[in-house]
């Protein structure tokens, strides 16, 4: 098989198994292309895709938009900041306008859950979800287990704990899906304010004590703390301070090294220094951070080939 | 109908053992020439080749990579399924080299231009060669020649040249069908 199953890549949810398969092995090829002296292949050359970002993002946006031009795709940028979307536009207006522009590819990132389930309903385009709210973040989500499955050979079988804010968490939500979907054991830690009600119904074990998590598992996700969702307009506190979140939940070399065996780290970034996680831990052996990085622009220029390639001729 | 015979297991031998030695003709112990295999079968071409081009100069060092040129080609979405990738394995540098490209069959040469497109991403070579194990002629859609033929035929567009290159060398043969044969 060498299509996807899909038309847009909305969530992991959607994906069988087959689709993560042929997205790793088209990533493994652009793995190789972005390692070449001249790192640009030309097969996305008459495609156009707008990047609509209505929620702030750094890397995911430049992961995306290197991605697209490493294919040689035309890349329009949005940024709700400095657009009609302050002055009262709808998503579905906004997006038909760039539409009539001659777009054929739409990477979205929305802080409401389901907007891009929405916006596929409503639109006629491809649309690749890069984050709808504490929904999913499928691509990152492709990302870790890619890196996992390059790291460890296989993640059938293995045990991955994500540890955090798992409930404001789009990348949990994903990395749950996908890990299970090809084969991996999946535990949350984190305290009980930021676990989820009901989230054992995916099959995951809940733990809210990290060194016994850290001596369950083979890798450990350790998620960033969203600051920016603590607190926040109802002013609710989901835990009393940010030191006491370190004291129970931040990541030590120490911790590490108590442990009878070697365990993968990863993160999404961007990194809290100091609170989910210690310097020493972020740049140790055991970290894989920055391949996470780098594998992120492979990854989605796999989907962004394998997406496109579906799109009709006019 | 039954595919007819274009090269048997000894004709393929003899030809490769010709190409072998108008390629040392040109680039003597191949200081600053090496062979790039299209993939998939041009790279078992090349290794064929190279294994000949060793037996007669033990000495010499040749370098072989393997070049993919999937997302080179210029049919993307025009077909109903997007291509496989293979991989690409090129560990030697090939600026300023002699560079031979390597295909099992050269037909409308679209596949040649993408690849020397494909090359390019690598660095500027000084020249490049062309080797081909079966040309069909008179059906180029792009002005693309071949350097060094293992044998030319004459064919309809219709029919289809597959070249079957087995594990252990003793069932190779190029097969020439009549009948449509589903691209692999």
């Amino acid at each position: 098989m060498s299509s996807l199953s899909v038309k847009h890549l909305l969530g992991i949810a959607d994906l069988t198994q087959e689709d993560i398969r042929l997205i790793f092995s088209t990533a493994l090829n652009f793995k190789e292309v972005i390692n070449r002296p001249i790192k640009k292949v030309p097969s996305l050359r008459d495609i156009t895709i707008a990047n609509l970002f209505f929620e702030n993002s750094t890397r995911t946006k430049l992961s995306f938009e290197l991605a697209e031009k490493r294919l040689s795709a035309d890349v329009v940028n949005f940024s709700s900041g400095s657009s009609s979307v302050s002055k009262g536009e709808t998503l579905i207006d906004t997006v038909n306008n760039i539409l009539s522009m001659k777009v054929d590819l739409v990477v979205m990132r929305h802080p409401n859950p389901g907007a891009a389930a929405f916006l596929s309903r409503n639109v006629d385009t491809t649309i690749v979800n890069a984050g709808d709210g504490t929904h999913e973040h499928p691509t990152q989500a492709l990302l870790d287990v890619f890196s996992l499955q390059q790291k460890l050979g296989d993640v059938a079988g293995k045990k991955v704990v994500i540890v955090g804010d798992i409930k404001h968490s789009r990348v949990a939500l994903s990395n749950i899906y996908c890990l299970q979907k090809m084969g991996a054991e999946v535990m949350v830690c984190g305290p009980t304010t930021l676990i989820p009600k009901h989230i054992e119904k995916l099959n995951v074990k809940v733990e809210h004590n990290l060194q016994k998590a850290l001596e369950w598992c083979d890798v450990a996700n350790m998620l960033r703390i969203q600051l920016e969702r603590q607190g926040g307009e109802h002013d609710v506190k989901f835990f009393p301070s940010l030191r006491e979140y370190t004291l129970q939940y931040g990541l030590t070399l120490p911790m590490l090294e108590q442990l009878n065996k070697e365990i993968v780290i990863m993160h999404p970034g961007p990194i809290n220094r100091g609170v989910e996680i210690t310097s020493e831990v972020a740049d140790s052996s055991h970290s894989i951070i920055l391949e996470q990085v780098e594998n992120g622009v492979a990854i989605r220029m796999a989907v962004l080939y394998l997406l496109a390639s579906a799109i009709e001729r006019n | 109908m039954k595919p007819v015979t274009l090269i048997d297991k000894n004709q393929l031998e003899l030809i490769i053992n010709r190409l072998a030695y108008q390629l040392i003709e040109n680039h003597d112990e191949f200081a600053d020439a090496v062979l790039l295999g299209l993939q998939p079968r041009g790279v078992v071409l090349a290794e064929r080749i190279k294994y000949r081009l060793k037996q007669i100069m033990p000495e010499a060092e040749i370098h072989l990579g393997s070049l993919d040129i999937t997302f080179f080609r210029d049919d993307f979405r025009r077909r109903d399924e997007p291509l496989k990738a293979n991989s690409t394995e090129i560990d030697f540098i090939i600026e300023d080299k002699k560079v031979i490209l390597i295909d099992d069959v050269l037909y409308t040469g679209r596949t040649i231009r993408a690849g020397l497109d494909a090359m390019l991403s690598y660095g500027r070579p000084s020249g490049v060669e062309l080797l081909v194990l079966v040309d069909r002629r008179f059906s180029r859609e792009l002005p693309i020649e071949p350097t060094y033929i293992g044998k030319s035929v004459d064919s309809i567009d219709s029919q289809r040249v597959k070249v079957d290159f087995a594990k252990n060398t003793s069932n190779d043969r190029v097969l020439l069908f009549n009948t449509e044969l589903a691209d692999e």
